[in-house]
C-alpha cells in the first residue's frame, strides 16, 4: 500500500507522478460532477492537498466482491484510484495480507487509535434470520458491524446489498437480509447504491469528506444527490428516440443496430437514478445502454423484486396473463351459473306463455 | 425506509393482480348477465328486420346528434374531445401497447411521444370542461348524481397522474408511477360496478335499440 512516510494526499499524489495541473483538473472534475460552485475548486484543491490519510475499515457481509472488484480495478491507475490507495485500508477482507487474529486485531487496532475519525466502508447485506448465515472470526455480520460503527465518523453502504439489502433480500429473503440503514441509526450512512456502483461515485464521497469533514447531500434514499440526483432515462443519449417512438424490438433488428430506445427490451431507465449515463464506465468508455442492454435499475431498492429484466417497465410484475385467464375462468364459471338460474327462469316464463287448449284443461282436472 | 420504490412495486405486483382479477371477473358476470338475463319470449309478429335498423342505430347515435348540439354544444364537445383523448393515450402510447401486448399475446403500432402527449392534454381539458358542464349547466346539474361525479374522478386521476409521470413533475418517479398506477387500479376495481360499462355495453345497447325498433316496424 502507501509508504507510511508519506503524510498528505498531495504528497502521495506528487510522488506517484501527478502533476499539480493534472491534480487540479481532477479537483475541477470533481467539483463540477458534485455540484459545486467553481469557487470551491481551489478550497477543495487545498484542502485534498493536505488532507491526512483517513483510516477506513471495510467490511465485507452478504456480498459477492463484485463492489471491491468495481473500485479497485475498473480505472486503474487514475486518480481516484490513487486516493483509493492513500486511504489507510486498515481492515479488508480481499485486500488485507492479514488473517485470523492479526486480521481482526488490526480492525480493533484502527478502531482504538482512531477513535470517532474513522470511516467504516460497508459491502454486502445483514443477515437477521439467524447469525451463523455469515460469521467472520465467530462474530455475526450484525455484532461486527455494530461494534465497528459505535466509534465511526461516518458509514459509507457501498453497493446495492449494503444500501438496500440487494440480491440477499430479494423475494423471498432466506436470511432475513436488511441493509446498514436498518442497523446503523445514530451514524451518518452515504448509501452509495449499484451492483456495482460507479467507482468515481465512492472517490467523489470520500474527496468531499476529505474537504469538508463532512458527508455531501443525500437523497431520499441516503444517496449523493450530486450523483443520484437525475435519472438514466432523463440523462439518455437514446432520450430522443423515446420521444419520437422509435425503439428497438429485438437485440438484433434494425432498430437495435440503428440505436434506438431499448424501453420496450426492459430498459428500466425511467425509474433509475444513477450517474452511468453521465460518467460512465471503464474510464468513460461506454455504459449498458450505450453498449445495447437496457438498464436493469441496479441502483434502486429491490431492483431484483422489480419484474422480469427484459420486461417493459410498464408491464406488472407479476404473470399479467396468467390473472388475466384464471379471473376470465372464474368470471365464466360464475356466469355459467347464473347462466343457469337465468335458463331456468326462461323455461318458467316460456310455460307461462304456453297456449292452453280445452283438452289441456280436461287433462288436468 | 424506501418507501417510494415499496409503493411502486406493491402497485406494479400484489395491488395489479388483484384490480385486474376484480375487473375481469366483473367484466365477464356484468356482460353474461345482460346477454343471458331471462327475457320473455315476445310472441308477437315481427313487422321487419332487426338487424339493419341494428347496425343503423350504432351509426347514427355514435354520429352527433343535431338537436343535442344545438341545445347542448358543450356537452357534445366536451365529450368527443375527451373521448378522443383518452383513446389516443390509452392504446396508442407505446408503453401502454408493451402492457397489452404481454396480456393478450399481441400489440399494434404506436404514435410518436409528443403526439400522445397532446391527445392526453386534450382529454384532461375536455374532462374539466365536461365537469364544468355539469356543475353550471341547470339541466346537468339536476340529472347528476355522485356515481357521476365518481366515475369523472376515476377517469381523471390516470390522465392526470399519468401526465405528471411523464413529465416527472412528481418525485421521486417511482411514487409518480406508482399513483398513475393506483389511479388505474382503483379505476379497473370500480368499472365492473358503475356507469363505466358503457365502454364495453354501448355498441349493445346501440344495436338493441335499433334492432327493437325495426322489429316493430317503427323508425329507429
Amino acid at each position: 500500500m502507501v509508504d507510511k512516510k508519506i503524510k498528505t494526499l498531495g504528497d502521495a499524489l506528487r510522488r506517484n507522478g501527478v502533476s499539480r495541473r493534472g491534480f487540479l483538473k481532477f479537483c475541477t472534475a470533481t467539483a463540477s460532477m458534485m455540484a459545486l460552485p467553481p469557487a470551491m475548486v481551489p478550497a477543495l484543491a487545498a484542502s485534498l492537498d493536505k488532507a491526512r490519510r483517513p483510516s477506513v475499515i471495510w467490511l465485507s457481509f452478504q456480498e459477492c466482491t463484485g463492489c471491491t472488484e468495481s473500485l479497485t480495478r475498473s480505472h486503474s491507475p487514475t486518480l481516484e484510484n490513487l486516493i483509493f490507495d492513500h486511504i489507510s485500508l486498515d481492515y479488508h477482507h480481499t485486500l488485507q495480507a492479514a488473517s485470523g487474529h492479526a486480521a481482526e486485531a488490526a480492525r480493533e487496532e484502527a478502531m482504538r487509535a482512531n477513535e470517532g475519525n474513522y470511516l467504516v466502508v460497508v459491502d454486502g447485506a445483514i443477515p437477521l434470520g439467524n447469525p451463523g448465515y455469515s460469521t467472520i472470526a465467530g462474530f455475526s455480520n450484525l455484532q461486527i458491524l455494530e461494534e465497528t460503527a459505535a466509534g465511526a465518523a461516518a458509514v459509507i453502504a457501498v453497493g446495492s446489498c449494503a444500501a438496500f439489502g440487494g440480491l440477499p433480500k430479494a423475494d423471498p429473503n432466506p436470511t432475513g437480509a436488511v441493509s446498514v440503514r436498518d442497523i446503523v441509526t445514530d451514524k451518518p450512512v452515504v448509501n452509495v447504491s449499484g451492483c456495482p456502483p460507479i467507482p468515481v461515485v465512492i472517490t467523489g464521497v470520500l474527496a468531499h469528506f476529505l474537504t469538508f469533514g463532512t458527508l455531501p447531500e443525500l437523497d431520499e434514499y441516503g444517496r449523493p444527490k450530486a450523483f443520484f440526483g437525475t435519472s438514466i432515462h432523463d440523462r439518455c443519449y437514446r432520450r430522443p428516440f423515446y420521444d419520437k417512438g422509435l425503439f428497438a424490438n429485438t437485440f438484433d433488428d434494425e432498430g437495435a443496430r440503428k440505436g434506438w430506445c431499448l424501453y420496450k427490451l426492459g430498459c428500466k431507465g425511467p425509474m433509475t437514478y444513477n450517474a452511468c449515463a453521465t460518467v460512465k464506465w471503464n474510464e468513460g468508455t461506454s455504459w449498458p445502454v450505450e453498449s445495447g442492454h437496457g438498464c436493469l435499475g441496479c441502483s434502486q431498492p429491490d431492483f431484483w423484486d422489480a419484474g422480469g429484466f427484459y420486461n417493459a417497465l410498464s408491464i406488472p410484475v407479476g404473470d399479467i396473463s396468467r390473472t388475466t385467464s384464471y379471473a376470465a375462468a372464474a368470471g365464466l364459471g360464475v356466469a355459467a351459473v347464473a347462466a343457469g338460474i337465468n335458463h331456468k327462469t326462461k323455461v318458467a316464463a316460456r310455460k307461462r306463455h304456453d297456449r292452453v287448449t280445452i283438452d289441456d284443461l280436461e287433462k288436468i282436472s | 425506509m424506501n418507501d417510494s420504490m415499496d409503493f411502486l412495486l406493491w402497485t406494479r405486483g400484489t395491488a395489479f393482480d388483484v384490480a385486474i382479477a376484480i375487473f375481469i371477473i366483473g367484466l365477464i358476470i356484468r356482460l353474461f348477465e345482460i346477454v343471458s338475463l331471462g327475457r320473455e319470449r315476445t310472441l308477437a309478429e315481427p313487422k321487419g328486420s332487426e338487424f339493419l335498423p341494428g347496425v343503423k342505430t350504432i351509426l347514427t347515435r355514435t354520429l352527433p346528434d343535431g338537436g343535442t348540439f344545438k341545445r347542448q354544444p358543450l356537452t357534445v364537445i366536451a365529450g368527443y374531445v375527451f373521448h378522443v383523448g383518452l383513446l389516443i393515450t390509452l392504446l396508442l402510447f407505446i408503453p401502454h401497447i408493451e402492457l397489452f401486448r404481454e396480456t393478450f399475446g399481441f400489440g399494434w403500432p404506436g404514435l410518436p411521444n409528443p403526439i400522445v402527449d397532446a391527445a392526453a392534454v386534450l382529454g384532461v381539458v375536455g374532462l374539466l370542461a365536461a365537469l364544468w358542464n355539469r356543475l353550471t349547466n341547470p339541466v346537468m346539474k339536476m340529472l347528476s348524481g355522485g356515481e357521476d361525479y365518481l366515475v369523472w374522478v376515476l377517469t381523471f386521476l390516470p390522465l392526470l397522474t399519468g401526465y405528471l409521470a411523464y413529465h416527472r413533475m412528481i418525485n421521486p418517479y417511482p411514487l409518480a408511477m406508482g399513483l398513475h398506477l393506483l389511479s388505474i387500479e382503483l379505476l379497473l376495481i370500480l368499472f365492473p360496478f358503475t356507469k363505466l360499462m358503457h365502454t364495453f355495453t354501448l355498441f349493445l345497447a346501440r344495436w338493441y335499440n335499433g334492432a327493437m325498433s325495426g322489429r316493430r316496424g317503427v323508425q329507429s
